[in-house]
């Protein structure tokens, strides 16, 4: 009755096996072993999660990793994962877990949206030859501009936090990922004039050196939080709400709050690290000032105050309130964004797409006259540089990315975070499987990344002869939808293609 | 000169460059071909010790090569800084494993010594072993004082 | 700047790449008694074996002299040295004036005054390459040999040529072969070994007369032979320096520059004496390592730059038949032995100290870090010498050490 059939099958091509035995060495979760007497590998691929790390590893290209042809007995209601949950449930009695983000067929509306280029009128820019400007600044900015008696003008701009290119890397607790993990994430974001978020974690000692580009969040836990770790970062972040577990809070099991993460959390080893769904002292818009300006008040009024929610049904009321709240930056994470474990229905069901909660909010705080009082930040799956633009065009001031970071250091989406088992060294405290990841390696290659999207956003934005991030915000007129209902089309405020 | 250098603290014990090392100086053109089914003779080697130590160990190169000083055969010299070894002249008679602090000189399968020559005459024109890491800790790097 | 060396072996060679190191341009004259390239002494053995050529066993490459700027002047003798005019005297009564003077001489073999040996026809010794060549011309698939001396030279002269003729028969005076650097145990299987190579030993025996083809062994047997290989020991080379008024004990005295006890005259290799690190005795080591890098040391010395060559340490790596042992330091303090299978390992401690060791079989894979415990004098507490004795892996090492090491 408990067994099910594997997920993957190792695929060993025996011919070119020359057992190593690297594949055995690198499996946290002990798929592969090498027999003597058949001298040869063999699999238990019970435990394969498809992490993909043999396959990447194998010097000779033997091992695939393939889904297992087994079917149940599906139809179009009863899909053979639903099946395989009622089994697990009915054994376990328990709440499923699941980890990264909501992979239900969802429609993705960056893949409905399309861009516009010039053409005789209005020339193209080459980024090439021509300069373009990605510089984006996130904070209140002024409605008017104030000028003293004699007419100077007063520098009176409240803080803001200057980026390179419109990209931040999302929150990301040490705990839920690992120091090399973190270590990278802070060196990339040092290097390319961007930032990273602590998340409710707290911040190691070793990082306060990247505080210039660091974000540090402020959670329904408060874990970590103290005046040093406030003053240490450039920007604070209360988060409200995650795009994958909208409406509940985190627990970060006793087993990973060992060591330095204890320390850095400010709770003891081996209790399991439970924030709360709501922020125990905020009912009300009024309360989140209250806390907004405490924030600031502790910091000396130097760093903007991000408030960060999860993309639900009425995310344009609520991020009115918030822009009214004190906040600089609002920071919407849509239902497709990553976590590190969370209740599967949770993380499938709840929530709403960051693109029509992206439009939705813009489109309030204009109508309110109200945009300038706060920059807008989205997650929740941005994949690419085209995404990233799609998002800007909507009114996004820039874009948090969780996931394709996380890829950027080796993730292969296996999903399995919530094991601690994490073959790539991210998402773990084992210091076997952590020392995997050499922040040298990780942070270069997000550098890489950011340096890559970076690119490819000048050139798109060059084909709509937009020369700056500022001339694109909120253009969206250079979107077109295809396939999308008018309902769609009214609340992502786009014409269809061909109109 | 740009030696060969390990670090300890990122070496993950995964073996490879032991196998990038054998396929290298296999003069085949085809992993599977030069090492399915073989003892492999390496020249660089990996520890694993207790507690989660790993770490590679191969040539150094050194300026004063002991191995070089002692080779009862003269087949041992430097060249462009690279201590190298003529497997014509050797005579497999292990002073060379007897003095090296190192442990970089092993016997090949057909009897003259074998050692870490920096892929100088492997197909790899730099060495294979800090191509492979897939976790940098083995680089190729000039350091200052060496 | 003129140097003379007196010599053409490991130390010779050391002696000219030490100049050279330091001093590009000086020149230096090389005289050699031989008249052959330099070539490895130890490889003579290899050599009857036909695991090695005269091409192959040249120890420097044919443009070594060119490429090095030395005036090598082969099959010169030097008769005499007058350190206070600065010259050595040829055989041709030639005189070469010299600024810094290296003797590297070398040894010579050692034969015993014996009863009715001078009329033994086919004799010879095993140190040159005439020698072996001399031997080689003698060798008849018939022959019967007899070694007299089952040290490294009377073994490996045995391997040689072992193949060749029909029978081998090895006699020493001592109770076991190679007395001067195994033990009893490591002896006994290195000569069962042989043994079964078809070698025959007379241990505990020697020939105490001769007749033509027939020895008369001390333990009352006779034993035939056709040709006689007269190897139990050496003689280091002092005359030259002895006779123009240098210091000489076990062999030439020098200080650890290689500085001898006359002016501007250094010495070098087999010929001179040097503190032994594992005993702190003054002892002939004569060993191709030791040779060149004494002559090495003094080499830079010479060309005015400060070296020093305080590590001496015996140490032996060799290949009889198929079976490696490896030897270095002395046996003396307490032994630690293991036995395992075909292998033997025995280390020998005293003071916290590594003082030697004796590998014997398949176990003599990076024996070297055992060498440099002893030549780097690493007290035992600070590694963890229980794993280093099971494999010398660097992991008996500190973090920190294997850093300085590897990183």
């Amino acid at each position: 009755m408990e067994w099910i059939y594997p997920e993957y099958e190792v695929v060993r091509n025996a011919d070119r096996c020359i057992a190593c035995r690297v594949c055995e060495r690198q499996c946290a979760n002990e798929v592969h072993r090498y027999d003597g007497d058949l001298k040869k590998m063999l699999a238990d691929e019970r435990k394969c999660v498809a992490c993909h790390r043999c396959v990447a590893l194998c010097p000779t290209q033997a091992l695939k990793i393939v889904k297992s042809g087994h079917t149940f007995r599906e139809n179009a209601n009863w899909s053979g994962q639903a099946i395989q949950e009622v089994y697990r449930q009915a054994t376990s009695g328990g709440v499923l877990l699941s980890s990264m983000g909501n992979p239900q067929r969802y429609p993705v509306y960056w893949d409905k949206l399309l861009l516009n280029a010039s053409q005789v009128t209005n020339p193209p820019i080459d980024p090439l030859r021509e300069p373009m400007e990605t510089k984006t600044f996130l904070g209140k900015k002024p409605a008017a501009v104030q000028r003293d008696e004699k007419g100077n003008i007063l520098p009176q701009l409240p803080p803001q936090l200057e980026l390179s290119t419109p990209i931040l890397f999302s929150a990301m607790s040490y705990g839920s990922i690992s120091y090399n993990a973190h270590q990278s994430l802070a060196q990339a974001a040092s290097a390319l004039g961007i930032y990273y978020n602590t998340g409710e974690g707290g911040l190691h000692r070793d990082f306060y050196q990247y505080g210039p580009n660091t974000i540090v969040q402020v959670a329904s836990g408060r874990f970590g939080v103290h005046k040093d770790y406030l003053s240490a970062g450039a920007a604070i972040e209360i988060k409200m709400g995650q795009g994958a577990k909208p409406g509940i809070g985190g627990h970060l099991p006793g087993a990973k709050i060992v060591g330095d993460v204890s320390r850095t959390r400010m709770i003891p080893a081996g209790t399991d690290a439970i924030s709360p769904a709501p922020h125990h002292d905020i009912y009300s818009i009024e309360d989140l000032r209250q806390l907004v300006f405490s924030l600031k008040e502790a910091t000396g009024y130097e760093k903007p105050v991000i408030v960060k929610i999860a993309a639900v049904h009425n995310v344009a009321a609520i991020a009115s309130g918030i822009a009214r709240s004190g906040a600089d930056i609002i920071a919407i994470d849509g239902f497709r964004g990553g976590t590190g474990a969370a209740p599967t229905r949770i993380r499938d069901n709840v929530g709403i797409p960051i693109e029509l909660a992206l439009a939705a909010v813009d489109q309030r705080l204009r109508e309110e006259g109200i945009r300038n009082e706060v920059s807008l930040v989205v997650g929740g799956s941005i994949r690419s540089s085209a995404d990233l633009l799609k998002a800007v065009l909507l009114g996004a001031d820039a874009v948090y990315i969780g996931t394709a970071a996380l890829l950027a250091l080796g993730c292969h989406l296996c999903r399995s975070c919530h094991s601690g088992k994490c073959n790539w060294g991210i998402a773990t405290q084992r210091p076997d499987l952590v020392k995997r990841l050499n922040p040298e390696l990780g942070a270069q290659r997000l550098v890489n990344l950011v340096t890559a999207w970076t690119h490819e956003l000048k050139e798109m934005m060059g084909g709509m002869g937009i020369n700056s991030i500022e001339a694109a915000r909120g253009n969206r007129l250079m979107l077109r939808g295809v396939g999308l209902s008018d309902a769609e089309l009214r609340v992502l405020g786009v014409k269809h293609a061909g109109e | 000169m740009k030696r060969v250098y390990v670090r300890e603290e990122w070496c993950l014990g995964c073996h490879l460059c032991e196998y990038n090392c054998a396929f290298a100086n296999s003069g085949l053109d085809d992993m599977v071909k030069a090492l399915k089914g073989r003892d492999i003779r390496p020249r660089i080697h990996v520890e694993d010790g207790e507690n989660d130590v790993h770490f590679a160990v191969s040539c150094r190169h050194c300026d004063e090569a002991l191995c070089l000083k002692s080779c009862i055969a003269g087949a041992i010299s430097k060249q462009n800084g690279v201590v190298c070894i003529d497997r014509e002249k050797c005579v497999g008679c292990y002073t060379c494993v007897l003095v090296c602090p190192y442990g970089a000189l092993r016997p090949g399968e057909d009897g003259p010594m074998e050692k870490c020559q920096l892929c100088l005459d492997s197909s790899a024109g730099e060495p294979a072993c800090v191509r492979g890491c897939p976790n940098r800790a083995i680089v190729f790097e000039e350091k200052e004082g060496a | 700047m003129g140097y003379v060396i007196i010599g053409n072996s490991a130390a010779a060679i050391g002696c000219v790449e030490g100049i050279r190191a330091v001093n590009k341009t000086g020149g230096i004259t090389l005289l050699s008694q031989e008249r052959f390239h330099t070539y490895s002494r130890p490889l003579i053995s290899y050599l009857l074996e036909g695991k090695t050529d005269l091409e192959r066993m040249k120890y420097r490459p044919d443009s070594f002299y060119r490429d090095m700027g030395v005036d090598a002047r082969l099959g010169v003798t030097v008769t005499a040295i007058r350190p206070q005019e600065h010259k050595v005297v040829c055989g041709t009564g030639e005189e070469i004036p010299y600024d810094k003077l290296l003797v590297a001489t070398g040894s010579v073999p050692f034969v015993p005054a014996i009863q009715g040996l001078e009329e033994v026809e086919r004799k010879f010794t095993f140190l040159s390459l005439e020698d072996a060549q001399a031997l080689e011309a003698a060798l008849t698939p018939e022959s019967r040999v007899f070694i007299l001396g089952a040290g490294l030279i009377g073994l490996k002269c045995a391997e040689g040529i072992a193949k060749r003729v029909k029978s081998v028969d090895i006699a020493d005076l001592a109770p076991q072969v190679l007395p001067s650097i195994l033990d009893q145990a490591a002896a006994r299987r290195v000569q069962a070994h042989l043994e079964r190579q078809g070698l025959r030993f007379h241990l505990g025996d020697t020939a105490v007369r001769f007749e033509p083809g027939r020895a008369f062994l001390k333990s009352g047997g006779t034993l035939d032979f056709d040709i006689l290989v007269v190897a139990v020991g050496v003689r280091p080379n002092v005359s030259l320096v002895q006779e123009a008024g240098g210091q000489v004990g076990k062999g030439i005295v020098t200080d650890d520059t290689g500085l001898a006890t006359l002016p501007d005259v250094y010495a070098a290799g087999d010929c001179c004496e040097s503190a032994d690190l594992a005993t702190g005795e003054h002892r002939v080591l004569a060993l191709l390592p030791n040779a060149y890098l004494q002559g090495e040391c003094a080499g830079k010395n010479m060309a005015g730059s400060p070296a020093r060559f305080d590590q001496a340490v015996a140490m032996n790596a060799m290949g009889l038949f198929g079976l490696h042992l490896i030897t270095a330091g002395s046996c003396r303090g307490e032994a630690l032995v293991q036995e395992d299978g075909g292998d033997y390992k025995a280390f020998f401690v005293e003071d916290g100290l590594l003082k030697g060791y004796i590998l014997v079989g398949d176990c003599l894979e990076n024996a070297g870090v055992y060498t440099a415990l002893i030549r780097e004098q690493t007290p035992l507490s600070t590694v963890d010498f229980s794993l280093l004795r099971q494999h010398p892996r660097f992991a008996a090492f500190s973090q920190e050490r294997r850093r300085e090491m590897f990183a």
